[in-house]
């Protein structure tokens, strides 16, 4: 793998390496009280964020430096994005000043893609930590390996996933990764919060919320993203959370072995009522313990091989 | 994943040099020298585990501590120890599969760590080991158990129990199948047909 710019297309068998690997990981620093592996040492490993980010910022830095690599966080504020230099350039100074492995969140959609492209001499890898309304592969990889500890597969099971599909890079990563590996997806949503063309996805779409919690081994609640909304995509919160939320009633309604999941960060009231995300049900936490195991995973997919030849 | 089975027909001369029965014979010698060398069934002996490393190790430590309880009556426990993640050369081969590591019940503290291992070559792969053992504890001492020593060693590494030396030339392959992964046991000597090519071992 060079680099992990999208789930779209991926092989099912990589996919499945990787979550065996990440695995494999969680195994080998199951209980230890130094949780440093030497696998990565001398790599260098910069993450590169011009969106806000808590959750995967962290754990991209934590499983670098597990691995021990060097982590270096650049973040657009603070930088010389600052004053006014472009993507390129500052992604050629990255790898000019030695990344191995460049982490890029990017409001614009397709901007890990571009960089991608402009590293390519460079023969920095490229990781794609959410780009615009695009994709954010390693969270769809988590999602898949928190099912997995869950649910003991994948392949079979019925996932729906609720709210902003139309904003959402982790419902569009989570539909390709998961119909890859042979779950049966549901999109459900208000029309206005779907895109274009979701027609040609492989999903049902559906707008009844409480017509697919029956049969749903698991549901995916997407935050609402008020910052990406110009415009009345509903004509309230409080109408939202009455036809899309998922509170304690809702919840009965799906079977006693269906698991919640949220990418984070948690609107609590809005998409999913506070009950329901400390339910024993709810697998959040789970995710973010998990996202730390894979993003180890991808880094060492990505850095611990030879080279390749460019191809 | 490809599968790792070994044994399929590769364009190589092959040679075998232990059969089933052999490496039956073989595994069981080894056990004997195990139970005399660490006189684990004596009332002052020492808490031995053993330590197999995947792929091949693994199912040899299960088969040897067999033999051990069959010839002792000692019940040895053993684990498997995955050194991929604290190897040397990961930046000189494709990516290496992850393999699982599960310790013995009552960990590796102050026991007598016996590593287990197909055959020992380099010895990168026991440097490895050590490096990864030493993150689970620390043990009493630590031995080594291979079933094939074919030489070209690299570092200052020996055996304690060794089931067959077989001198090597560092072009030829010696692939040792074992049941549980492969369709037979059997320990072969390959050399590949061009005479230039390096086997990776």
């Amino acid at each position: 793998m060079r680099h992990l710019l999208s789930t779209e297309g991926i092989d099912p068998a990589t996919a499945l390496e990787v979550l065996d690997t990440a695995d494999n990981l969680k195994r080998a620093l199951l209980g230890r009280e130094v949780r440093k592996l030497p696998t990565l040492r001398g790599r260098t490993v910069v993450t590169m964020f011009y969106e806000n980010s808590t959750r995967t910022r962290v754990s991209f830095e934590i499983a670098g430096k597990w691995m021990s690599a060097d982590v270096i966080n650049v973040s657009a504020s603070g930088s010389s994005v600052s004053k006014g230099e472009s993507l390129r350039d500052t992604a050629l100074t990255l790898a000019a000043a030695g990344a191995d492995c460049v982490i890029v969140r990017h409001p614009a959609s397709g901007a890990a893609h571009r960089l991608a492209g402009w590293l390519e001499e460079a023969g920095t890898s490229v990781v794609n930590a959410g780009d615009g309304m695009h994709e954010h592969p390693t969270q769809a990889l988590l999602d898949a390996d928190t099912l997995r500890d869950r649910l003991g597969s994948v392949n079979g099971r019925r996932i729906v996933i609720v709210g902003d599909v139309l904003h959402s890079r982790v419902a569009r990563s989570n539909v390709h990764l998961l119909t890859a590996l042979g779950a049966d997806v549901v999109l459900v949503a208000p029309p206005t919060l779907l895109p274009k063309g979701v027609e040609g996805w492989p999903v049902t779409v559906s707008h009844e919320l409480d017509a697919e919690l029956p049969t749903a081994d698991a549901v995916m609640l997407l935050r609402v993203q008020a910052e990406r909304m110009h415009g009345g995509f509903f004509p309230s919160a409080r109408e939202y959370s009455i036809a899309y939320g998922l509170n304690e009633a809702r919840l009965r309604l799906t079977p006693d072995h269906a698991v919640v999941l949220h990418p984070g960060p948690m609107l609590r009231g809005m998409e999913i009522a506070s009950a329901v995300a400390d339910s024993p049900r709810a697998a959040i936490t789970d995710q973010v313990r998990n996202g730390v195991h894979v993003r180890m995973a991808v880094l060492y997919h990505l850095l611990a091989h030879e080279e390749e030849a460019n191809a | 994943m490809a599968s790792r089975k070994r044994g399929a027909a590769d364009p190589a001369e092959e040679r075998e040099l232990l059969s089933a029965g052999d490496v039956a014979r073989t595994v069981a010698r080894m056990a004997h020298q195990v139970i005399e060398k660490t006189a684990l069934d004596a009332p002052s002996a020492p808490a031995v585990v053993l330590m197999g490393i995947p792929s091949r190790g693994a199912p040899l430590a299960r088969r040897l501590a067999a033999r051990i309880a069959e010839f002792s009556g000692v019940e040895v426990p053993t684990g498997t120890l995955d050194v991929t993640l604290y190897r040397d050369d990961l930046r000189r081969r494709p990516t290496r599969p992850l393999e699982a590591t599960t310790l013995p019940e009552g960990g590796v503290d102050d026991k007598l760590v016996v590593l287990v291992d197909d055959v020992l070559f380099s010895g990168r792969t026991i440097r490895a080991a050590l490096d990864a053992l030493r993150e689970h504890g620390r043990p009493r001492a630590v031995q080594l158990a291979v079933l094939v020593d074919r030489g070209h060693r690299e570092l200052p590494i020996r055996a304690d129990y060794v089931g067959k030396n077989v001198p090597t030339s560092r072009g030829e392959d010696v692939a040792v199948l074992l049941s549980e992964l492969d369709d037979r046991d059997a320990v072969l000597l390959r050399r590949p047909l061009d005479p230039t090519g390096e086997v990776t071992p």
